[in-house]
């Protein structure tokens, strides 16, 4: 999978809720190598977006498509390819951070992941809580954690919604070496509202403008 | 296969950290066993009537903790976590294996203490509990299907027993019909037609449900 | 539905009062008088599970095209239906009342009845509990269809379990229907012309809906254009 070349295109997106429009013909086209960023104010769909494109929700019009090289991949098969990480998606409570950790890695499928896990633990500084309830985590530690999930299976395509939330400076700094290393040669979704994040991007989508 | 696995260990080990749908089943059966049995006293009921309350304190106390295990999911915004790493069948039968399990450690507790306390005399043991072990197939298999139903709605807990009681009915009928033999016949042939509905409203709901669970969990 | 249909429905139906009223013979031995609920009790149980296919019709072609129109069909032959449940379930408790001495007896058409009416308040909540409408379409056609598959059961297992008190050994041995010609002129007619004009109603409904879509997507358009 290393040559892969990996393209997520949204065709006319629309989203309707009861009686209003959220999302009004959202079309774009991003390969592996770069990266494109969502922004627009609070409630203007940002969230929403980001479920349609990682196929948690679906488009009231329009399509979502996820090719390897120029090849359509099946909506049952697109979760091997993408990870997420957003404040909506929350992570096993009553578990510890490696059995959270096992489960997703096992459910992907992976094998030999745990140089891989200690690595992303180290750059989270999250080593030496691995047994501990997740529950028992401080925000920032499981957003941090959530990161870690996501990032097991070295997603092709990364999508980061809001990736500053709950983080500490040095929390910031990981994500951000992580999100520089994921647009060199796949590709990186970010939704964000601020002004800095922007500029990791190559294409801005900005929804809820007339 | 391994996933529906892994999801199965998942939700048993999160079962066993907080006890919490094992406890409502079990204590909402007890309750209304002693309830049952402190109202009828002393009075001994006929077995067309025993195997009637057996089936009802049953279906009640699985109502109670069978749809804990979707809920939960929504609960604690875990469903969409979920839903990028797993397929829907596993999920659905990750689900439905463990309420399975769920429903045998019920009737583990609940059949001695009913035939102790109620005075319920089973005559063939065959009969009984292979009613018990086909019937608890469609009651887990509908049980799971109407709960992942339920976790998208907004209002969850009475809604869970209005849903069920008719796509639950044919077992409960089958099953009291089939439990009542068991207390008056040692033939296994005079249960037949109600074994054999059991067997195949478990087949008929399981494979049902698999079919229609894409459309339940995938938004 | 051209003008000449309506006017035959009209003369067709008031020619089928008459008939149950006045010209077919009543059933001697245990009806008597009470035969003539027959023509009217029969054709609107029809109906209600007649409606209770279509909505599973439409549910499952709702799951295959996720075209929210066909949500809107069977939602309304749902709410037709539960209207003819509540009238056989009625009726029928009426004429139970005066052959059988109560109005409910649990006989297994009554409890098929029930279970019917049961399902479809079921279906009611579940939608009135679900705000967003694709997911609340989803839910209730998923639960149409799971309705839908447990219905043998409650042909074929029940009745095998419990004790039929309906008149079909009266009327129909062996599967023989034992109807005198004027009696079966009547029900069938009676049949058939319920049939059309509940199908006729049905049509409307959807007309009607339909026209609320495409006004509604014509208002999306505009607003995408905008």
């Amino acid at each position: 999978m290393l040559n892969a070349k990996m393209e997520l295109i949204a065709e006319k997106i629309v989203k309707r809720f009861v009686h209003f429009l959220v999302l009004k013909n959202i079309s774009f086209k991003v390969s592996s190598g770069s990266a494109i960023a969502i922004t627009g104010p609070n409630g203007s769909g940002k969230t929403t977006l980001v479920k349609i494109l990682c196929n948690l929700m679906a488009p009231t019009r329009g399509q979502v498509v996820y090719q390897n090289n120029s090849q359509k991949i099946n909506r049952e098969d697109i979760f091997q390819y993408i990870g997420l990480v957003g404040p909506y998606l929350q992570l096993y409570q009553e578990l510890s951070a490696q059995e959270n950790i096992d489960f997703f890695a096992r459910m992907r499928n992976l094998k030999n992941y745990s140089a891989r896990v200690k690595q992303l633990m180290e750059l989270f500084n999250l080593s030496g809580r691995e047994h501990d309830a997740v529950k028992t985590y401080s925000s920032g530690m499981q957003q941090r954690l959530k990161y870690v999930c996501a990032l097991i299976h070295e997603p092709e395509v990364l999508f980061v919604d809001e990736p500053r939330s709950n983080l500490d400076q040095a929390g910031i700094e990981a994500v951000y070496s992580i999100l520089q290393e994921q647009k060199k040669d796949k590709i990186l979704v970010i939704s964000t509202n601020d002004q800095e994040d922007l500029t990791l991007a190559d294409q801005i989508i900005r929804v809820g403008v007339a | 296969m391994k996933q529906i696995w892994l999801i199965f260990l998942k939700d048993i080990q999160q079962e066993f950290k907080t006890r919490y749908a094992i406890n409502a089943i079990m204590l909402f059966a007890i309750v209304t066993l002693s309830a049952v049995s402190f109202s009828i006293g002393a009075y001994t009921a006929t077995t067309r009537v025993l195997a009637a309350l057996f089936w009802i304190i049953l279906f009640f106390s699985s109502m109670s903790g069978l749809s804990h295990i979707f809920i939960r999911e929504e609960e604690t915004q875990t469903a969409d976590t979920l839903k990028l790493v797993a397929r829907p069948s596993s999920i659905y039968l990750g689900k439905f294996f463990f309420n399975l399990i769920l429903l045998i450690l019920l009737e583990v507790i609940l059949i001695p203490l009913f035939i102790a306390i109620m005075n319920f005399k089973v005559v063939s043991f065959q009969i009984f509990l292979l009613t018990m072990f086909i019937g608890n197939f469609g009651l887990a298999g509908g049980g799971t299907m109407v709960a992942a139903i339920i976790s998208k709605a907004s209002t969850k807990g009475a809604l869970f027993t209005v849903l069920s009681f008719p796509i639950l009915l044919p077992v409960l009928i089958s099953g009291i019909s089939a439990t009542r033999k068991a207390a008056e016949s040692v033939k296994l042939m005079d249960a037949q037609n109600e074994l054999q509905a059991l067997l195949a409203y478990g087949v008929i709901i399981i494979v049902a449900s698999i079919l229609l669970f894409d459309f339940v969990w995938n938004e | 539905m051209s003008k000449l249909w309506k006017i035959i429905l009209y003369i067709g139906l008031s020619l089928i009062i008459i008939g149950a009223f006045v010209w077919a013979p009543l059933e001697p031995k245990i009806l008597k008088e009470y035969t003539r609920i027959f023509y009217f009790h029969v054709p609107v149980a029809w109906i209600c599970v007649l409606f209770f296919l279509i909505a599973a019709y439409y549910s499952f072609q709702f799951l295959r095209t996720k075209d929210l129109l066909y949500d809107a069909y069977a939602k309304i032959s749902n709410e037709l239906g539960i209207l003819f449940a509540i009238l056989a379930t009625v009726t029928g408790s009426i004429w139970a009342k005066v052959t059988w001495g109560s109005f409910w007896n649990w006989d297994p058409r009554e409890t098929s009845i029930f279970i019917l009416l049961l399902i479809y308040g079921a279906y009611f909540s579940l939608r009135s509990a679900v705000e967003q409408e694709d997911r609340r379409a989803r839910l209730a056609a998923v639960y149409s269809l799971l309705a839908f598959v447990t219905v043998p059961f409650f042909v074929f297992v029940v009745p095998r379990i419990y004790f039929s008190l309906h008149p079909d050994p009266v009327i129909n041995t062996q599967g023989k229907i034992h109807l005198e010609l004027r009696q079966r002129v009547v029900f069938f007619s009676s049949l058939i012309f319920h049939t059309v004009l509940y199908l006729w109603l049905f049509q409307m409904r959807k007309t009607q809906v339909k026209l609320q879509m495409i006004l509604r997507l014509y208002k999306e358009n505009k607003m995408l254009e905008e």
